[in-house]
């Protein structure tokens, strides 16, 4: 069963008040090497008998329908076998 | 003048809102989220709530149900849309109004009074106030940050449709008073056409004294003087 993992991120400039709060939670457990910290969703979908070329593009179309934002959030995706 | 109260599973703002509606004397009825005919109302209220858990994003899952496709239908003809609190989330990711919500910045919920300022008078929502009128009017809600972009911020300002922003009581618009870390303290914004309105408070909790508050009936007030725009719906 072809496995895709997806990857929701908030876009670049968005103020991230999590990311910020856990970055600086690191840094006082003594993680000074820790410039920021950014928090997005990790999404896994398993996929059923689906031709192997038809999941990019149905992914592509539950990314950008449903599973972001595409106002304040960008996605990537990898599949697997 | 005729109100629904959309209820999908995780609403709960809806008795609310049912109660606002009847305190203004109006008629009122509920509306099953896999509704789909809306042919009897004169408003549609999408009230506040954790609509499906506002599992994945705010209002993300909510925005695919079989009434919100009957409610887009309805505000793209020109129907009275209000969307309070989650409803305005719903709308957001329905994409019949423009932005985002983010987390509050304080990363907490917060459920208290705040004071609005009206900056647009000229709205069906705001008929009853004039600009610079300051509103107090609970929030509660932890995704309140208000977010879009700088090119469409200028369009909602030049437009007119920032209707609500945070103010501290004599009505200044400063940072203090921005409870959530919404973009230009903005609590409250309508379409281009001015007939979808969303906001992050709670008119609908602000409509009796013992609450608090009442000023929340300025904007159901604003609401059932405005008959004339509903007339020309089929």
């Amino acid at each position: 069963m072809p496995k895709v993992k997806v990857y929701v991120t908030l876009k670049p400039g968005i103020l991230d008040p999590q990311g910020t709060t856990v970055a600086k939670a690191l840094k006082s457990l003594g993680f000074r090497d820790v410039e920021d910290v950014r928090i997005g969703k990790f999404i896994e979908l398993y996929m059923s008998d689906v031709e192997e070329d038809e999941i990019p593009q149905q992914v592509e179309e539950m990314c950008r329908k449903l599973l972001a934002n595409p106002v304040i959030e960008n996605y990537s995706f990898e599949i697997e076998k | 003048m005729k109100f629904g109260v959309v209820v999908f599973p995780g609403s709960n703002c809806d008795q609310d809102c049912y109660h606002a509606c009847r305190v203004m004397g109006a008629d009122v009825d509920y509306i099953w989220h896999g509704d789909v005919d809306l042919s009897n109302f004169d408003c549609i209220i999408l009230p506040g709530g954790f609509s499906y858990g506002d599992y994945l994003r705010t209002g993300a899952i909510a925005r695919f149900s079989p009434v919100m496709k009957a409610v887009e239908r309805y505000a793209r003809r020109g129907g009275l849309v209000l969307g309070i609190c989650n409803g305005f989330q719903i709308l957001l990711e329905a994409g019949l109004l423009p932005g985002a919500m983010l987390r509050n910045k304080s990363l907490k919920f917060i459920c208290k009074y705040v004071n609005v300022r009206v900056e647009n008078d000229r709205t069906p929502w705001t008929r009853a106030t004039k600009i610079g009128d300051v509103l107090k009017l609970p929030i509660a809600h932890h995704d309140g940050n208000y977010f879009v972009d700088q090119k469409i911020l200028l369009e909602l300002q030049d437009g007119g449709q920032i209707i609500l922003r945070y103010c501290d009581q004599e009505g200044r618009v400063t940072e203090e008073a921005n409870p959530n870390g919404a973009l230009d303290n903005i609590a409250g914004i309508c379409n281009k056409d001015g007939n979808i309105f969303g906001l992050m408070p709670h008119p609908e909790r602000a409509m009796e004294s013992f609450l608090g508050s009442e000023d929340g009936r300025m904007i159901f007030e604003g609401l059932t003087k405005c008959r004339k725009f509903t007339e020309n719906l089929d």
